[in-house]
């Protein structure tokens, strides 16, 4: 294997060498401000964060987080487990299905030459071109008429629904860049098709499908707008409902907001991690000459 | 071990047509190399040997069966292609296990079979690694293993040597004809190299334009090519190919043209108005004292190789333009090829007399006279 090239005997001295960091510090700092200043809100406690302008926590105060997992409502049902399930349900779910139908569609799409190939994809292309909240009110009366309304299923249907066409779009776009004679040394080798698809498709696309997953994963755990207008039900809530619940009309109670928008980043930080080694491509690399 | 026939085999896509009225057929254990320029149709031909691509029409027999339409994993064929195109997220172990894996060999067989081959082709040490861990040549030593251990009736090659490099080409080229050697396998191998062509193959199939040329053992399709393709494709540097105008005369014939001179004794035929003579490099030498001159070169380029010089010029009689007004690239392309010996020292500028040793005869088209031997090169 190559060693890494020096990169330090040809980098720039001096000034030139300073002003990357001059310019960078200034964005880093603005970026990152908002998010300390949530997290400062969140270990500020229930009883509030001075209104000073420092983004580091002034104290260690777990009490707006405890309040947090601790919410029940008036029948006593722990909300915060019901919401953390639907949330997790709704998401795993959406990711299941949404990849499980690209993956298949994608493959198709890459691979077969059929009448309307082209007029779907470029179909999918359109879906993707109108913004989300058109679709709202179309969405609502499907989802009412089907029986819907404050089901998880309802959202699982409409959240991969919204992300197949992405999924499927990028998916194809990777199953191209695979080398067509490995599937063909495959069919000599004495594979079907599903066969192919199954045992060297899929393993050779682990970072492209760790990506879509990924995306699938954190625009169904994120999402609000269709979440907010489908339930009713505090029991039936996702996260980011839940979140809201606590900015009021009439009282905002920030802390809150702060301590179980933290909580609601965990599961997608968490996740990054996870698959950070797939999301670093160069699986098939040696396969063919390259 | 299983020959395969191909009768009249055609393939088109649309209205064109790349593989036309193709009949060949390779014998059980023998080595046949299809060579030819690229797009010549040698690839598609033996992509539909595999079954990759579909017959237009004609029949395909592997062994005694009519395989036409049965799918490439009951052909009972193995591939090695050009791309090596190994499985990157298994071990070289499991590249080659895979095939055997599908048709449910017990594993114990397997890890025999794969052994075995893995000994075969010096692939031991290198069982537990991922192609991407590989050199360019063990790459393809394990798309060869992955194709031995699958006993098939058949080997087919798609140029499995074009993307090495030249040492290692030399290098794999002697382990194909090593394995063959052992396997005694029917192989269809596809190259554009001429020189594997010439020291692997049982039997050449030259094709060109989707049309069978000539198909012969490496000497004979060298000594007698059918027409001015197949001379000017097998054989380096090319045959040279001199248009000349016939005349009959109380000797026999005479051929004059492009700044030749050549005197035929009786034919048994009369001979057409206009022929093509062809005269490979080293079938000329400078002529002698009591020797005939048939031509006079005029040299522009030479080219010392060690154990012989090319020297490229134009035949002095039938210089059109003076030396020193053609560019580089018309030099080259209308040049004469002369494989002279270094003893010869040529010289850029000398005017060469040269005799003929041996010469073809192509009529207009390009097709092949049979002139016995004894007319040609009298003095």
């Amino acid at each position: 294997m190559a060693s890494p090239p020096d990169l330090n005997s040809v980098a720039p001295k001096g000034f030139a060498a300073w002003l990357p960091h001059v310019l960078l510090v200034p964005v880093a700092v603005v970026t990152l401000y908002p998010v300390l200043y949530v997290v400062k809100l969140a270990f500020s406690g229930t009883a509030g964060a001075s209104s000073s302008p420092s983004p580091f926590p002034e104290r260690l105060d777990f009490s707006a987080f405890s309040q947090v997992v601790a919410t029940t409502d008036s029948s006593g049902n722990w909300l915060f487990g019901y919401q953390l399930f639907n949330s997790l349900a709704v998401s795993a779910v959406t990711t299941v299905v949404g990849i499980s139908l690209a993956c298949t569609a994608a493959y198709a799409f890459a691979r077969f030459d059929f009448a309307g190939r082209r007029a779907g994809l470029l179909g999918f292309l359109a879906t993707q071109m109108f913004p989300g909240i058109l679709t709202l009110i179309p969405l609502y009366v499907l989802i009412q008429k089907l029986n819907l309304l404050d089901s998880l299923w309802g959202l699982v249907l409409v959240y991969s629904t919204t992300t197949i066409p992405f999924c499927t779009w990028t998916l194809k776009g990777y199953f191209d860049t695979l080398p067509k004679e490995i599937e063909e040394s495959a069919i000599v080798d004495g594979a079907t098709r599903l066969q192919i698809f199954l045992r060297i498709i899929l393993p050779l696309s682990a970072p492209a499908i760790a990506v879509t997953a990924l995306f699938s994963f954190m625009s169904a755990w994120n999402e609000f707008v269709l979440a907010y207008t489908f339930l009713s039900k505090e029991v039936a809530y996702t996260m980011p409902v839940m979140i809201r619940g606590y900015v009021g009309e009439k009282d905002v109670q920030w802390s809150l907001f702060a301590a179980s928008s933290l909580i609601v980043s965990l599961p997608v930080m968490a996740l990054f991690y996870a698959l950070e080694k797939h999301l670093v491509g160069g699986l098939t690399s040696g396969g063919v000459k390259g | 071990m299983a020959q395969v026939l191909l009768n009249e085999i055609e393939k088109s896509y649309g209205d064109v047509q790349v593989v036309r009225r193709l009949s060949l057929q390779v014998a059980a254990g023998e080595f046949l190399v299809l060579v030819g320029a690229s797009g010549c149709g040698k690839s598609t031909t033996l992509r539909m040997v595999a079954g990759l691509e579909s017959i237009t029409s004609g029949e395909l027999r592997i062994g005694e069966r009519v395989v036409n339409d049965v799918p490439p994993r009951d052909r009972d064929i193995a591939m090695v292609f050009q791309s090596y195109a190994l499985y990157p997220h298994m071990t070289v172990y499991d590249n080659m296990a895979f095939g055997l894996t599908l048709r449910k060999v017990p594993k114990a067989e397997i890890a025999t079979r794969v052994r075995h081959a893995a000994a075969m082709l010096g692939l031991n040490a290198l069982l537990d690694r991922k192609p991407a861990a590989l050199s360019g040549g063990q790459r393809q030593r394990v798309a060869m293993g992955r194709a031995v251990v699958r006993q098939p009736a058949v080997f087919l090659f798609d140029e499995p040597l074009s993307n090495l490099d030249a040492k290692l080409r030399v290098q794999m080229r002697l382990e194909i004809a090593k394995l063959h050697k052992r396997l005694q396998a029917t192989i269809l191998y596809v190259t554009h190299d001429q020189v594997e062509a010439m020291t692997l193959a049982d039997r050449i199939a030259v094709m060109h334009e989707g049309v069978l040329q000539q198909c012969a053992s490496p000497h004979e399709i060298y000594a007698t090519p059918v027409n001015t393709y197949v001379a000017t494709f097998i054989g380096s540097p090319a045959m040279n190919l001199l248009p000349v105008a016939v005349t009959q005369n109380a000797s026999g014939w005479q051929l004059t043209g492009s700044g030749l001179t050549l005197q035929l004794g009786p034919q048994e035929h009369n001979l057409p108005s206009t022929l093509t003579v062809g005269v490979r490099p080293q079938d000329w030498r400078r002529a002698q004292p009591d020797e005939a001159i048939h031509a006079r070169l005029g040299v522009e380029v030479v080219e010392p190789l060690g154990a012989e010089t090319n020297v490229f010029g134009a035949l002095v009689d039938a210089i059109a333009v003076p030396i020193a007004d053609k560019t580089a690239q018309q030099r080259q392309e209308s040049a004469t090829i002369w494989r002279s010996d270094p003893s010869d020292r040529v010289r850029d500028g000398d005017e060469i007399a040269l005799h003929i040793t041996r010469f073809h005869l192509f009529s207009a088209d390009g097709q092949r006279l049979h002139v016995p031997a004894e007319s040609g090169v009298p003095n």
